[in-house]
């Protein structure tokens, strides 16, 4: 697509860099507009409720009339407030989660930015969005907000370390930090994904469960990064108020959401690409016109979808864990078995 | 030792115990919901449900019963008497055959004060005070609870008291006659007396 854009427009010419910054956007608002709704909806379903049934057929409308409330509602900035903290916290959030988008790869002939540290850049710029959660935190001057802020910042300090070392297992098998790449060494029928132990012989079979095992891992710890159920204390509604974005209103309130939706695709979509191939099609080119490179966005946004659902499913399944369970979860279990599944496959790439 | 075993023990109830979870969820994912959409859908209210009182003023007969049965006395009657040869509504007659004595030109419940407790319609003669299935009147205004029943007119209400009060004077005139009819004709034996 930049190739196709830069004949169109000229090497270099600002639109080939505003154009490419669409699609990515584009997706994130529709996609949060309907994982908002379908949230709602699954939710509801799981406790025998229906949800939203109002607006539009089943209720599918229900967010789009509540981005409309939230628009009209009066922008409210505390008087204790951090003024320039408190305003900027929300869009800090949203760059972050948004920089985590340029490295996706969507498709063979779509991705955002083409460097060649493309998971590592999403690693550590998905970290920004703590950094504008502790504005928020900070900014609000309100103790519910600074709690959930301090949470959020100790989780993400903790999980983000199981999380590294369970994808450069991954790194390791694949040989390079690039996302594209990765997924194209996942390339033909769906036993060549990593889940199922990646392109090779027999031998790969050693390799699967440990791999069961790292993706078991950096799903736990996903669920931990975007904030949500059973990790969800930085939010955690019973116990304080709705945490870092207790006084944000309006807008605001909304471009959070957004960003916690747009994470959580973001962390689904890695999962996708790392374990479960990316945008290759199931059947590989078997298939040929299962594997053009429209089909190759529905097959990524699918497989996406599918670990939001798991996600969402774990959300309305499971309670919150309690603080010191959290560090314990992460300091006790996933740390060192992410640690001695990273040396077994190394120690297997090696041998190979 | 023992503790080794506890802690992967406590992994695997971990992971197992999550999976009983999410079985258990994903089966209700696809239960029946239990929810009763209601202005579409409703209940069976039950049998001995209370709700908006309605008075059919064809039967009312205006004795007042109700008004005095009213704990909270949300209910305003007013009657008049009926002149001789002047019939209440079309027939006169209540549905089950009482005579209907008096006009009733203003027969108001205010349900902002009803306490729905249905004993106006146990003393009632002729059945006309009764609750109906509506329970869903919410109004912004108070003013709009205030139910007046009366079929009767306004024009119609001063006919009626004009036609009451001639009739009053007539009668008051007669008895004023007669009075005097009947003094004059206890004089009459006194004079007799005295001669």
């Amino acid at each position: 697509m930049l190739q196709f854009l830069q004949n169109i427009f000229g090497q270099g010419s600002i639109w080939v860099y505003i154009i490419m910054t669409l699609p990515p956007l584009v997706f994130m608002i529709i996609f949060a507009l309907a994982a908002v709704w379908l949230e709602r909806k699954v939710s509801a379903h799981m406790q025998d409720r229906l949800g939203p049934m109002r607006t539009g057929y089943h209720g599918w409308l229900q967010t789009v009339a509540d981005i409309t409330k939230l628009l009209q509602k009066e922008d409210i900035i505390p008087v204790a407030a951090d003024k320039k903290l408190y305003i900027l916290a929300p869009y800090v959030v949203f760059i972050g989660s948004f920089a985590a988008y340029s490295c996706i790869p969507f498709s063979s002939q779509y991705i955002g930015s083409t460097i060649s540290l493309g998971l590592f850049f999403i690693v550590a710029v998905s970290s920004f969005v703590t950094v504008g959660i502790m504005m928020a935190g900070w900014g609000s001057n309100n103790k519910y907000s600074l709690f959930g802020a301090m949470r959020s910042v100790a989780q993400i300090v903790s999980y983000e370390i199981p999380t590294v070392f369970v994808i450069l297992s991954i790194v390791v098998l694949a040989g390079s930090i690039n996302l594209q790449e990765i997924v194209q060494a996942q390339s033909g029928w769906f036993w060549n994904w990593y889940i199922f132990g990646g392109p090779g012989g027999w031998s790969k079979i050693i390799l699967i469960p440990f791999i069961l095992v790292s993706f078991l891992i950096y799903y736990v710890t996903s669920l931990a990064e975007t904030n949500r159920t059973p990790f969800d204390i930085p939010e955690a509604e019973s116990e304080l108020v709705a945490g870092y974005h207790t006084e944000y209103t309006g807008m605001r309130f909304a471009f959070f959401f957004l960003s916690e939706y747009a994470n959580m695709f973001a962390v689904s979509a890695i999962a996708a690409t790392l374990f479960f191939g990316g945008w290759q099609s199931p059947f590989g080119d078997a298939i040929p016109f299962l594997n053009t490179p429209w089909m190759q966005v529905f097959w990524f946004i699918a497989k996406g979808m599918v670990f939001i659902f798991i996600q969402m499913w774990l959300r309305w399944t499971l309670p919150r864990l309690r603080v010191d369970q959290l560090m314990y979860v992460s300091w006790k279990v996933l740390i060192p078995f992410s640690f001695v599944n990273l040396l077994i496959v190394s120690l297997f790439v090696m041998l190979r | 030792m023992n503790s080794v075993k506890q802690y992967f023990n406590n992994i695997w109830l971990g992971l197992y115990t999550v999976a009983i979870g999410l079985k258990i969820t994903f089966s209700h994912l696809f239960t029946r919901a239990v929810t009763i959409q209601y202005p579409d859908e409703r209940l069976q209210l039950p049998e001995r449900e209370r709700n908006r009182l309605f008075v059919n003023m064809d039967d009312c007969i205006g004795c007042d019963q109700c008004a005095r049965a009213c704990p909270v006395s949300c209910i305003y009657l007013e009657t008049i008497k009926v002149t001789p040869g002047d019939i209440v509504g079309r027939t006169g007659v209540t549905s089950n055959g009482r005579k209907k004595a008096l006009y009733v030109p203003t027969f108001t419940i205010d349900f902002a004060k009803c306490c729905y407790c249905q004993l106006c319609v146990f003393p009632c003669p002729t059945e006309c005070i009764y609750m109906t299935e509506v329970f869903e009147f919410t109004d912004f205004e108070r003013d709009k609870f205030i139910y007046e029943f009366t079929d009767m007119t306004p024009e119609q209400v001063v006919e009626k008291k004009q036609k009451l009060d001639a009739y009053q004077k007539e009668q008051d005139e007669k008895k004023a006659a007669a009075a005097k009819a009947a003094a004059e004709a206890k004089a009459k034996p006194a004079e007799d007396i005295k001669k």
